[in-house]
C-alpha cells in the first residue's frame, strides 16, 4: 500500500524544447526508474533549467516523447515536486504557514510518510524559526524552507534546479540524507547541480550546448 | 481539521491581502480619495452632484478594482508559487476562481460597504444610495473576473499593470453602463430598477463562468 511511489519508470525519447522559436535543448533521451537519480550537467545557459521545467510540465515539449509507467494515469506534473530558483514562499507569512499551505495544496491521496510542517522544519533544522515571517529569513534559510516542502507532501519524482544554492555544509548533508531516504523508498530525483549531494552514483545527462546554433545564449 | 486545498488557498490569499504591503486596503483608500476629490473639482452644485453621483462612484470603483488586480498573479509568478500551483492536482481554473473570490472579498467588498457613505458626500438620495450599493455588489464580481484575465495575460511581464488596464477597461464598458443605469434607475426614471440590475447580474455570472478558463489558459501559456 505504497501508492505515492507507484511511479515506477520515466522515459524520455528524443525530447526537444523550444523557447521563443529557438531550440534550447534537443535529443534528450533517458530512462529513470524507481530509486534512481539523474543529474543534468552543462555550462551556464546549456538549457538545464529549461529541460527541468519542461519535464515538470511548465514548458511545452516541442518534439519527442515523455512517458511514465505506474502512477495510475496521474499526469506527470502531479507526481513531481519542483524546487527551482524561486522559492515559492510568501514573505508575509511565516515558514510554518507557508509549508502548511503547500502541504494542503500538493497533498496526494494515500501518501505514505507525511511529515507535519513543524516536523519538516525540524528536519531542515529551522524549527525555532517556524513562527518567523519568511521575509526575515536569509537566502539559505528560505531555500531550506522550500526544500522542507519535499517532506510535507510526498511525491515520487523530485525535480530540483540547483537545490544546493546558498545552503551551508550541514544543510547539504541533510539534503543528501533526504535524497538517500527518498531513493531508498523508491523515489526518483532529477537534479541540475554541481554539488555532490550524495548523487555520485547517479546517471549523468550532459547537455551539450554545441548542438545549438552559434550565438544562442538561451 | 484538514483544510481542502481550495479553502487553504482562500485563507492564504486573504491573509496576504490583509498583511502590510498586501494592498488589500489600498483600493478602498484610493476609492475614498477619488470620490471625495470630485466635489472639489465640480463645485458645490448639489443637484449636479446627486445626478452624476452614481457615475462617479462607479468609475471610482472600476479604477480602485483595477489598482490591486495587477498583482493578482504577478506576485505568484515572481516568487515561483504559480509553477507549484500548476503541479497541484486541483484544476487551475478552480484555483483562479478561488483566488478571485478572495481578492473580491479583500478589495471589492469594502468598496460596496463604503459606497453609501461616500454617496452621502455626493448628495445622493436614500433610494439612490441603496441602488449604488446593490449595483456595486452585483457588478464588481464581473470587474474582478474580467481583470483576472488581464492579470493572467500580463503575469509574466514587468510593469504589466498599465497594459492590463488598457486591455480590460474596454471590456468593462457594459458593466459600467448597466451598473450606472441601475443605480440611477433606483431613484426614479423611465426604466424599472430590476431591468438593468438583472442584466448586470447576468454579466457577472457570465464573467464568473467564463473568465477562470481564459485566465487559466493564459497562465499555462505564460512561459511558452
Amino acid at each position: 500500500m505504497n501508492q505515492s511511489h507507484a511511479l515506477t519508470c520515466l522515459f524520455a525519447r528524443a525530447l526537444r524544447v523550444d523557447r521563443g522559436g529557438r531550440v534550447i535543448v534537443r535529443n534528450i533521451t533517458f530512462d529513470l526508474c524507481a530509486g534512481e537519480a539523474l543529474v543534468a550537467l552543462g555550462r551556464n545557459g546549456a538549457g538545464k533549467s529549461t529541460l527541468l521545467r519542461a519535464i515538470a510540465g511548465f514548458l511545452p515539449i516541442s518534439d519527442g516523447e515523455l512517458s511514465h509507467d505506474g502512477g495510475s494515469d496521474t499526469p506527470l506534473p502531479e507526481l513531481c515536486h519542483y524546487v527551482g530558483h524561486a522559492d515559492g514562499l510568501k514573505s508575509a507569512l511565516t515558514a510554518a504557514e507557508n509549508l502548511e499551505f503547500w502541504a494542503r495544496m500538493l497533498a496526494r491521496r494515500s501518501s505514505s510518510e507525511v511529515l507535519s510542517p513543524l516536523q519538516a522544519l525540524e528536519r531542515v533544522n529551522l524549527k525555532r524559526l517556524a513562527d518567523f515571517p519568511v521575509a526575515y529569513l536569509s537566502a539559505g534559510q528560505k531555500r531550506r524552507v522550500a526544500l522542507a516542502r519535499l517532506f510535507v507532501a510526498p511525491r515520487p519524482l523530485w525535480i530540483l534546479d540547483e537545490p544546493a544554492t546558498a545552503l551551508d555544509v550541514a544543510s547539504q548533508e541533510v539534503l543528501s540524507e533526504a535524497f538517500a531516504r527518498h531513493r531508498g523508498a523508491g523515489g526518483m530525483i532529477i537534479a541540475a547541480t554541481h554539488a555532490p549531494l550524495g548523487l555520485t552514483d547517479a546517471a549523468v545527462l550532459q547537455l551539450d550546448a554545441a548542438v545549438r546554433a552559434p550565438g544562442g545564449n538561451g | 481539521m484538514k483544510q481542502s486545498p481550495l479553502s487553504a488557498l482562500f485563507w492564504r490569499e486573504l491573509r496576504i491581502a490583509r498583511s502590510v504591503g498586501g494592498g488589500g486596503s489600498m483600493g478602498l483608500v484610493f476609492f475614498l480619495i477619488l470620490v471625495s476629490l470630485t466635489p472639489f473639482a465640480i463645485g458645490p452644485d448639489l443637484n449636479l452632484l446627486s445626478r452624476i453621483g452614481p457615475a462617479i462612484l462607479w468609475i471610482a470603483a472600476l479604477l480602485a478594482t483595477l489598482l490591486g488586480l495587477d498583482r493578482l498573479f504577478q506576485s505568484d509568478a515572481d516568487d515561483g508559487s504559480l509553477d507549484l500551483l500548476l503541479t497541484a492536482s486541483t484544476p487551475l481554473e478552480l484555483l483562479v476562481l478561488v483566488k478571485c473570490a478572495a481578492h473580491w472579498m479583500a478589495t471589492a467588498l469594502p468598496l460596496v460597504i463604503a459606497s453609501p457613505l461616500l454617496g452621502l458626500t455626493l448628495a445622493m438620495e436614500p433610494a439612490s444610495l441603496a441602488g449604488i450599493s446593490l449595483s456595486l455588489l452585483a457588478g464588481t464580481p464581473a470587474l474582478t473576473m474580467l481583470g483576472a484575465i488581464g492579470a493572467a495575460l500580463t503575469a509574466g511581464l514587468r510593469r504589466g499593470g498599465l497594459l492590463m488596464a488598457v486591455l480590460i477597461l474596454p471590456l468593462a464598458t457594459p458593466v459600467l453602463i448597466f451598473g450606472v443605469s441601475s443605480a440611477a434607475a433606483a431613484s426614479g426614471g423611465t426604466v424599472p430598477f430590476h431591468i438593468p440590475m438583472l442584466i448586470l447580474c447576468a454579466l457577472s455570472l457570465a464573467a464568473v463562468a467564463g473568465a477562470p478558463f481564459a485566465a487559466a489558459a493564459a497562465l499555462r501559456a505564460r512561459d511558452a
